[in-house]
């Protein structure tokens, strides 16, 4: 079973995949995945975001692998559907993508232990949660003008029930800018696997159905431009497909100041 | 009936009190920090942690100590996406006492959401102060008392950006939403304390917060 959340012909829609790459509508209509817009497949109380939990992504940040797992928490809010659109500020020198196994909730876990974490999931999609590198501080590393922007971490398309997939999911993922693959690696080298995040974090709140936990990327993040198709595969799950724009599409003008600062790299 | 709701974000400013960041010294120029924070340096609280008045902020043992930050709640009344300071408080839909508990933490440089989104761990004022009734949001006294006795005082005059710049600040790469709540931060020298412990606070002419710190139940769920 997967499910997606789009809006068509003036209403919100559940809908399911249809023959031919078509979908359904829970009210029967079945209509071209280009015609609808597609919003994020749940609609998150908490959204928990790993960082550094793959071992080469941090090597590739020149971090070490700790011993307790990196953990901050995002705007539900900045969250958009499969097919949208991200902004590049016009004074970024380093905005990257992040293709990330985003586990679902589906029973309330309150302290729950490692064993009987996995029943606790309702199922996983794909997130890709940009950063823009430049504007990293060392105070509550990675901040959130880094992590928590609008329109920053796309979700979807499809919410895949987690009896679709084995548990815990070993899965390959990959992204590909421009159609060139960039990005790839396996579920299997998460630091801190799901079952564990699970218990780790139910120890101290509660996890909610429909909270969703983004377990880290892998290395391969590369800059990305305005014009940019970025989509982001994991193995099972499907394809999430989103652009990139430009401050004009958003109707800001960058300040003089800023956009010399970023032609030299300051 | 309040002129708000709070259905949405919220959303905590960090070290946005003149005092939480001086009391850390020259430490700011220091590795891991290396310069003083140069955005707004935020983090966002999940509904789990959110308690009414009255409930209880919960701890795992008799032995933890909680650190109580006194904080003006700033709900947000309509949306504000990149707007100027200028026009920042016109957003607001008004003003309430909040009570943000955490685990006291020896560093800031990574989010220690095991310290910050505890269940149980901020305490929201019953009723808000439109935002009519409070002309200066920026010279606000409050007022910690632990178990009837006077433990803190600070203002919102002591803030690094005031209400105005943090919504402003914020709205450039994060939108907020009606019924968003804004916690606009603590001072430095936060109070201590343990289960058991009777906390109030005052804003002066927001209101006044009452809750206390209570053992949780160790079931799982």
């Amino acid at each position: 079973m997967r499910r997606a959340r789009v809006a068509y012909a003036g209403a919100i829609h559940e809908a399911t995949p249809a023959e031919g790459g078509a979908i359904r509508l829970a009210d029967g209509r079945v209509v071209a995945e280009v015609d609808v817009v597609w919003l994020p497949p749940v609609e998150p109380g908490a959204v928990i975001a790993l960082g550094l939990n793959y071992a080469d992504h941090a090597r590739e940040l020149s971090f070490q692998a700790q011993d307790e797992p990196l953990v901050f928490l995002k705007n539900p809010a900045t969250l958009v559907g499969h097919r949208g659109q991200t902004r590049r500020p016009a004074d970024a020198t380093f905005m990257h993508y992040e293709c990330e196994l985003a586990v679902v909730i589906g029973r309330p876990a309150r302290r729950v232990a490692r064993a009987n974490a996995m029943e606790h999931v309702a199922g996983y999609t794909i997130a890709n949660d940009y950063a823009v590198r430049d504007y990293l501080e060392n105070w509550y590393r990675p901040n959130l003008r880094v992590k928590s922007r609008d329109g920053a971490t796309v979700l979807g398309p499809w919410l895949v029930d987690a009896s679709e997939v084995e548990a815990p999911p070993q899965l390959a993922l990959r992204t590909l800018v421009n159609g060139k693959e960039t990005q790839s690696g396996h579920t299997r080298d998460l630091v801190f696997d799901i079952a564990f995040l699970i218990e780790y974090l139910s120890a101290f709140m509660t996890l909610a159905p429909g909270d969703v936990i983004l377990t880290g990327t892998p290395e391969g993040v590369v800059d990305v431009k305005a014009g940019d198709e970025v989509a982001c595969e994991i193995e099972g799950l499907g394809r999430l497909v989103n652009r990139i724009v430009g401050d004009d599409v958003f109707g800001r003008v960058a300040s003089q100041a800023a956009l010399a600062d970023a032609r030299e790299g300051r | 009936m309040a002129p708000f709701r709070l259905s949405g974000t919220v959303v905590a400013a960090l070290l946005n009190h003149r005092r939480s960041l001086a009391a850390l010294g020259d430490a700011v120029h220091a590795p891991p920090y290396k310069s003083p924070p140069k955005a707004v340096v935020l983090a966002i609280k999940p509904p789990g942690a959110l308690v009414r008045a009255g409930e209880a902020l919960l701890v795992d043992d008799a032995a933890t100590e909680l650190e109580i930050g006194a904080t003006l709640g700033v709900v947000i009344a309509s949306t504000a996406c990149a707007v100027a300071e200028a026009d920042a408080l016109s957003h607001v839909g008004a003003y309430l006492v909040v009570a943000d508990a955490a685990l006291p933490r020896a560093s800031h440089y990574r989010p220690q959401i095991r310290a910050m989104a505890r269940d149980s761990s901020c305490a929201l004022g019953s009723s808000a102060a439109p935002r009519d009734d409070i002309r200066d949001p920026d010279a606000l006294t409050m007022r910690t008392f632990v178990d009837g006795a006077l433990a803190a005082t600070a203002s919102t005059a002591e803030l690094i950006r005031p209400v105005a710049r943090l919504i402003a600040d914020i709205s450039d790469f994060m939108t907020l939403h009606p019924g968003d709540l804004l916690l606009a931060g603590g001072a430095a020298d936060l109070p201590r304390v343990r289960a058991g412990a009777r906390v109030a606070i005052e804003i002066d002419r927001v209101g006044r917060l009452e809750t206390h710190v209570a053992l949780a139940e160790r079931s799982a769920a």
